[in-house]
């Protein structure tokens, strides 16, 4: 056959470019139909049903109390305060489940990679003990099992002024006394100069190859300016000591068993995942660079800090966005042990009081996603910044 | 997890079906499948309780066989979800059960913006509280400083929150989203109180690992009227549930019981027997049942006192007295039913 084609083949529709136009076209209709057909039908039968919606009953008093509210909040607050109050206990459990279960992972993660046989078999028992255990079961073992082991309030453990016992862990709270603002002001001071001490070892190995231990000394310069503005302005705190009374213990700040139950829970869980994460990491960093690094005369610390992690953190970073995803969805088993996040406020209290079952669960999975996909975005940027720069 | 998955497919469900309970009446797609469809509690022993056959018992659970025994003259064509606080409205808004009949309180709330409607009282309960003895508090007043365990979903939460703050006493809530969780809390020594109504006070108290431990203290600090809950616009329907209480409670009035029932049907003289049993006339048809449809009720599963006795009064351990569950011709108690004629 000659290469002399048919009118046919010139047509609209044999454009591979324009049938995958139109397929697009046609999958975009089938989705948004089948969209507006479910939320029409949704709406029909909320209204047959007699079932009212909206999201009037945001600006409604709540009524319910929650235990843990970082920023005000009682009974009389509205339903939305209660919705905002529940979504910072959200994300302060996730923001801080990921960094411990960061740290826990790294030291995990490298201690099962240790030449020493007891540590690098006591991370291998860690880590396939607590990947292998639903995270549910875990969140009750911390929180009924450690609640049966600590004493009734009237029995408390007592170390200072720190008092332990069932109800939670109480510390003294600071009371900020007139004059702090120097204080401030001395902090501020000594993280300016700590930064200079950094730029300046950092322009003096440069010119000169000589290392200076920076972040100590600078860890050093905050403590010690911080403290003499301190003793200056007279030590501006008063302490509100804890106080045993006839049910629990008055005064002072309290960390609650669901909290830190939920905390250990999720940490030491992901934790246990991410060691895995960072052993394969370092793994799949030749082992020639280590040979390269110290034949260079480097010390096995500055080996792992400046050629191994740089190097394995490629590998880590895309399974670690997943693990930190996990972390903040898992952190709605809470809700099982009292932990008042998002869950629990939302879609179990505001739901059972209100009714608005569409609109709470509607607004629960909005949070979620969102929280998920600003994690991805902030990994997704990291990940670029560490990705290897080919030139 | 699972409470929230079954909430999202339910949601799911009332989004995806073209207006099924507005279609059909309920009583004809009961009659159709064969049985009724209950809404019962995960677990609450003398009133929703699966023993470990399967087999449920208890007050509400009786509540849903006197439907079964009306429609079908046999109690055992009732079958049962177990529901948590959190699910079962919408369990009922959705169409996956046809009566709910888990010591779920009348509020106006539920009654008028949530497409429900609900039918007759079959308990009157009120919240209380729950303290170890050792405490040594004798009044919900010296709570004051309190911990406070209490179950997630239920009016409880809002009822402590208001008895506190009316009274000016502070506590510290504890709300955990299971009853068992939330007892095995309590038991702990996680809080000094645990409430809910006192009725599932004295069923949970059952399960405690030392039950002469704990004692429920006098106070009833809410009106908890629990009443079985049908899907709002059939009233058929809704009569149907309402009136096999009714005729339970009237029943008791009249001194029949399961035992004598068949004896009174033969040999009675009495025109308002006559009507209730079914020997003259058919009050049956008028709710598209059979005309012994309340002699089916009696026989199967007995009269309002019978069931009360059976499942949580002095001889269980639940051991409940009646109070206002009690026959109005009875001092203190308020259980009245309208005549069937």
């Amino acid at each position: 056959m000659s290469d002399n084609t048919t009118p046919s083949n010139n047509s609209f529709l044999n454009d591979a470019g324009n049938r995958a136009l139109i397929f697009q076209i046609l999958l975009l209709a089938m989705v948004v139909f089948a969209g507006y057909y479910l939320f029409s039908n949704l709406q029909a039968n909320l209204d047959n049903r007699g079932i009212s919606t909206g999201f009037s009953f945001f600006n409604e008093p709540a009524g319910f109390p929650i235990l843990i509210h970082l920023i005000e909040y009682t009974e009389a607050n509205t339903y939305g305060r209660a919705f905002v109050v529940a979504l910072i206990n959200t994300f302060v459990i996730s923001l801080l489940g990921i960094i411990l279960a960061t740290i826990i992972g790294v030291i995990m993660g490298l201690a099962r990679l240790s030449k020493n046989w007891l540590v690098a078999r006591l991370a291998t028992v860690y880590i396939e003990t607590l990947r292998n255990i639903p995270l549910l079961l875990q969140m009750f073992f911390w929180y009924f099992a450690v609640l049966a082991a600590l004493p009734a309030p009237r029995d408390s453990y007592e170390f200072a002024d720190f008092l332990l016992n069932k109800r939670g862990i109480y510390s003294p709270n600071p009371l900020i006394q007139d004059g702090f603002g120097l204080v401030i002001f001395g902090f501020i001071l000594s993280i300016v100069a700590s930064i200079g001490v950094i730029i300046w070892a950092k322009k003096r190995q440069t010119r000169t190859g000589l290392w200076f231990p920076a972040y100590w000394t600078s860890l050093g310069v905050i403590v010690g300016i911080t403290f003499i503005f301190l003793a200056m302005a007279g030590f501006p705190i008063e302490f509100d000591l804890p106080q045993k009374s006839r049910f629990n213990v008055t005064g002072g700040m309290v960390l609650p068993p669901e909290f830190v139950a939920v905390l250990v829970a999720l940490s030491t869980y992901t934790g246990a995942f991410i060691a895995e994460i960072v052993r394969a990491g370092i793994l799949s960093v030749n082992w020639g660079q280590t040979e390269a690094a110290r034949s260079l005369g480097l010390r096995d610390s500055m080996t792992q800090r400046l050629i191994v992690l740089p190097q394995a953190l490629r590998v880590i970073i895309p399974p670690l966005t997943s693990q930190y995803l996990n972390l903040a969805k898992n952190s709605s088993l809470g809700a099982a042990i009292a932990y008042p996040e998002l869950v629990a406020v939302v879609m179990g209290t505001t739901l059972n009081q209100t009714g608005q079952a569409i609109e709470t669960i509607g607004l629960c999975m909005l949070v979620y996603g969102s929280l998920s996909l600003s994690i991805s975005v902030f990994m997704n940027w990291y990940n670029n910044k560490m990705s290897l720069i080919e030139r | 997890m699972k409470s929230n998955v079954c909430k999202l497919l339910s949601t799911a469900a009332i989004a995806a079906t073209i207006s099924a309970g507005a279609a059909a009446s309920t009583l004809e797609d009961v009659k159709a499948k064969g049985f009724v469809q209950c809404g019962v509690s995960t677990g609450v022993p003398g009133f929703s309780n699966a023993d470990d056959k399967g087999n449920w018992t208890g007050l509400d659970v009786d509540a849903c066989r006197a439907v079964a025994s009306a429609i079908f003259g046999d109690a055992q064509k009732a079958k049962f979800t177990p529901l948590s606080a959190k699910e079962r409205l919408t369990a009922l808004q959705s169409g996956e059960i046809d009566v709910l009949t888990r010591n779920t309180t009348w509020t106006y709330t539920r009654d008028a913006s949530l497409g429900l409607d609900f039918t007759a009282v079959n308990f009157y309960d009120g919240q209380g509280f729950m303290v170890r003895k050792d405490l040594g508090v004798k009044s919900a007043m010296d709570l004051d400083g309190a911990t406070v365990c209490t179950e997630q979903g239920t009016t409880t939460e809002l009822n402590m929150a208001d008895f506190f703050r009316k009274n000016k006493l502070s506590y510290v809530p504890v709300v955990v989203q299971k009853a068992d969780e939330a007892l095995a809390a309590y038991d702990s020594g996680r809080c000094d109180v645990y409430t809910t109504d006192k009725s599932g006070l004295a069923a949970h108290r059952t399960k405690l690992a030392d039950p002469s431990a704990h004692v429920i203290l006098p106070e009833t600090i809410s009106k908890e009227p629990l009443a079985p809950v049908v899907r709002h616009g059939d009233n058929q329907w809704k009569d149907i549930v309402t009136w096999a209480l009714f005729v339970q409670v009237n029943a008791e009035e009249m001194g029949i019981t399961s035992k004598n029932v068949a004896k009174i049907k033969a040999e009675t003289n009495d025109p308002s027997i006559k009507r209730l049993l079914g020997v003259e006339g058919d009050m049956g048809s008028q709710l598209g049942l059979p005309a012994d449809w309340a002699y089916n009720i009696i026989a199967k599963v007995g009269n309002y006192g019978e069931v009360f006795d059976r499942n949580i009064g002095p001889s269980t351990p639940l051991d409940i007295p009646r109070g206002l569950n009690a026959l109005w011709t009875e001092a203190g108690g308020i259980m009245y039913a309208p005549p069937v004629r």
